[in-house]
């Protein structure tokens, strides 16, 4: 505990609602710049994610995660979100939900369309 | 790094403004037309105005490429009853939905709607929106046409309603908007609409707006003006921390349309229609819980032990098949569908559904909570087409539902969802995400209220145009708003034409660029948006609720008008998106406002308009069976009564046909 403590207001409800990987995140703005509420502002520092500064605009409409060229970009839903999607897996009985410590591995599934879906993210 | 926290701990400094600052610098926008609003209505205005060869701008309070509630995709077309497996005309849908609203309807919108949203349907597919099962995917399904590869929902019968793959619908309107070079303004929240001589009810000859990134102030000048805003989701229910993830609207949603036509001097039908606040956000993220309505129409849900509950039809009948899921039940004409922005369905269109009395049979323990859905119990295609087509392009799904699940390892083939667990009576209806019972019972919503136009889709003023499910008096939902944006632009096109630019008054424009930006300059002691959002909401929930009285509505009218004067006055914004937000809140007030008076001048309570008058509480009483429109002159408010048939009686034909022949343009 060496780093600086500051006088800040308490943190945004929700807070944490777009997860940017510094991967794949060049800093194009191109989700800053198709937001419908401007929830996000370019970072003043070139090249990084933008910063997401009214959370609570936020309806989680994922148009910056499709706008993402690059894949940079995760949805969080909010915690009472999360903790309310829960599935029961049929012939086992285990519980599972969005947001647990070890989920099952990703559904592969893929949308119905001409335009195949490629999940984005690669890690 | 990406929160304003993160920011300001790791570099010890505030981040500055990105976009350059141009508060007190003004910008001029000329066209034939100008759209208020870009959401589906608004771009496909601004298409059909552009392809009739008029100059088109845009003003969108977002960017117009993925904002309004339709931004984000759509999954089923309703009223496409002029294709070619359809067996409902255009003119039979329309009575359907009259009747079922029991008059309190526009059936000029409605027939607009269903005799061309095919053809809207169409010129979406040119744009590059699937509409069509092409890839073979559903090849031999009970609800797809071999011949056209059209696929049908909730009453594969009748193939009204259509299942369409349109994630992407709004980026391809826009591309489309810029192919035909339509002047796009985006992040402009508009303030006023601009009318010769400044004058209430005169011509409307523009209007002003602000940029949330810069403050620059913005005069549009038109010779005709559509609005296609949307609803007005911050006037009871405002709690964004909580809700915004839960909403089918998001925080843009605040009246503007309305509240300048309003004060325009525009008239409005059905004002005083409200409906419990059951979409407002007090439940779970939108489809990302088990339920069986809408994109999840046919879903087997069962319960912690595995029972099945049971579907019925329509008329209460309990059906044994899942394929009866899907069709008419005895003695019903055809199924109208969900989500049409109806809240009352005559037996004969009702949709069949989950058994009504769940609720009494979860009390009685017939039923185990938590609920489940168990996709395995329906034929194959009948779930992927839910789960991999339905729910990868209804909008807020393919990203926050779909991609967010499965990459949670979510598998519908072999787990089952879990539905909310919330109190017995949720269950009533079967779209249990949405959780209408967590809602505040105080929480409204409007009900299909809007500007009241004519057979042209124009409002009572000269040069003003409306389109899209919110602003319209009986307006729809999805495919509604590009049917009515589509028509609307043709005339608005028409009407610019045939007329000369009218004059701005240069006087209207300085009070308002004034007005605009004078919470930049004012005691910096005063509080911010949000405050004054969460006390409009208080005033509605309280005065304006469920039951209403003279006294209770006149207090109302006092607090919102002393809110405008004393703490919105004195607001302050400290920067452009927060100024944005404040000018938002004032039109809040001015919907409040006419709410309570449209509220006032019905003396009577009504069961089809969910509107309880505890000073006069006889229900539907006969001479009451009538429309009320509403409108501003000379800053007084003025009430009219008007017959529910007003539409088909002259000026007009008793004839939808021959009005809709006479006025579309084609």
């Amino acid at each position: 505990m060496n780093h600086k403590i500051y006088i800040v207001p308490n943190p945004p409800t929700p807070n944490r609602i777009l997860a940017f990987d510094a991967e794949f995140c060049n800093g194009c703005n191109l989700c800053v710049d198709v937001c419908p509420d401007d929830v996000m502002m370019p970072n003043p520092e070139p090249k990084q994610p933008p910063i997401v500064v009214y959370p609570e605009e936020c309806w989680y409409c994922g148009g910056c995660v499709e706008e993402c060229a690059r894949s940079g970009i995760t949805l969080l839903h909010p915690t009472s979100q999360r903790i309310s999607v829960n599935w029961k897996r049929r012939e086992t009985g285990e519980f599972f939900r969005l947001g647990m410590k070890n989920p099952p591995p990703p559904n592969e599934a893929i949308p119905s369309g001409k335009k195949k879906f490629v999940r984005k993210r690669t890690k | 790094m990406t929160t304003w926290h993160d920011f300001v701990q790791v570099n010890s400094r505030l981040p500055e403004w990105p976009y350059p600052i141009r508060f007190g610098k003004v910008k001029e926008i000329v066209s034939d037309v100008l759209i208020i609003g870009g959401g589906l209505a608004g771009c496909r205005a601004a298409i059909s105005a552009a392809q009739k060869g008029a100059t088109v701008a845009l003003a969108d309070r977002g960017n117009a490429k993925r904002s309004g509630a339709g931004g984000s995709g759509v999954d089923h077309w309703h009223g496409a009853c002029t294709n070619p497996c359809s067996k409902v005309s255009p003119e039979i849908y329309t009575r359907a939905v009259f009747d079922s609203a029991h008059g309190y309807a526009s059936g000029l919108v409605r027939y607009i709607s269903t005799r061309e949203g095919w053809d809207t349907l169409l010129e979406a597919e040119r744009m590059g929106v699937q509409i069509r099962d092409v890839e073979d995917e559903f090849k031999g399904a009970d609800f797809r046409d071999e011949e056209t590869r059209l696929m049908f929902a909730y009453d594969y019968k009748n193939k009204h309603i259509l299942r369409v793959w349109g994630y992407n619908i709004k980026p391809a309107m826009y591309k489309e908007m810029q192919k035909l070079k339509v002047d796009i303004h985006n992040r402009i929240v508009i303030t006023s609409l601009l009318t010769e001589g400044g004058r209430q009810g005169n011509r409307v000859v523009g209007a002003t707006g602000l940029n949330t990134r810069t403050g620059e102030f913005h005069v549009f000048k038109s010779k005709a003006t559509i609005i296609s805003t949307g609803g007005v989701g911050r006037l009871w229910s405002f709690i964004p921390e909580l809700t915004a993830s839960s909403s089918m609207g998001d925080m843009n949603n605040c009246g503007v349309g309305q509240a300048i036509g309003w004060d325009a001097g525009a008239e409005f039908a059905c004002m005083e229609h409200t409906m419990p606040g059951r979409l407002s956000g007090f439940g779970y993220a939108p489809y990302s819980m088990a339920n069986a309505h809408n994109t999840y129409h046919g879903t087997p849900i069962v319960d912690a032990n595995g029972k099945e509950v049971p579907w019925v039809d329509g008329s209460g009948n309990e059906l044994n098949t899942v394929a009866e899921r899907f069709l008419p039940g005895p003695g019903q004409k055809f199924i109208l569908g969900d989500g049409i922005g109806l809240s009352v369905y005559n037996e004969e269109y009702r949709n069949n559904s989950l058994a009504p009395d769940l609720p009494e049979r979860i009390r009685n323990g017939e039923f185990v909570l938590p609920l489940y859905a168990d996709m395995s119990r329906l034929p194959e295609m009948e779930s992927r087409v839910i789960f991999n087509m339905m729910l990868t392009h209804e909008g807020k799904t393919r990203i926050p539902v779909f991609d967010t699940f499965t990459l949670a390892g979510y598998n519908q083939d072999i787990d089952m969802l879990q539905a909310p667990v919330m109190l017995p009576q949720g269950y009533a209806h079967p779209n249990f995400w949405s959780a209408g019972i967590n809602s505040p019972p105080n929480l409204r919503a409007l009900a299909g209220g809007g500007f009241l136009v004519d057979w042209d889709l124009r409002t009572s003023l000269e040069g003003l145009y409306a389109a899209g499910g919110a602003p319209l008096f009986g307006g729809g939902c999805h495919g509604e708003s590009h049917t009515t944006g589509r028509y609307a632009g043709r005339q608005a096109a028409d009407y610019a034409k045939s007329t000369a630019a009218g004059g701005v008054d240069r006087a209207q424009v300085e009070r308002e660029n004034e007005r605009v930006l004078s919470p930049l300059e004012q005691n910096r002691d005063g509080i911010g948006w949000k405050e004054i959002n969460y006390a409009i909401a208080r005033i509605m929930q309280d005065y304006c609720s469920t039951y209403k009285s003279e006294l209770t509505l006149k207090a109302g009218l006092r607090l919102l008008e002393e809110l405008r004067t004393t703490e919105l006055a004195e607001a302050f914004a400290s920067n452009p998106h927060e100024l944005g937000r404040l000018l938002e809140c004032g039109s809040l007030i001015s919907v409040g406002k006419m709410v309570m008076h449209a509220s006032l001048a019905r003396k009577a309570s009504s069961r089809y308009l969910d509107f309880y008058r505890l000073d006069y509480p006889q229900l539907d009483p006969p001479e009451w069976q009538k429309l009320l429109p509403i409108k501003q002159a000379d800053g007084r408010v003025k009430v009219r009564e008007l017959s529910f048939n007003h539409h088909l009686e002259p000026p007009y034909t008793a004839d939808y046909e021959e009005n809709y022949l006479m006025h579309c343009g084609l």
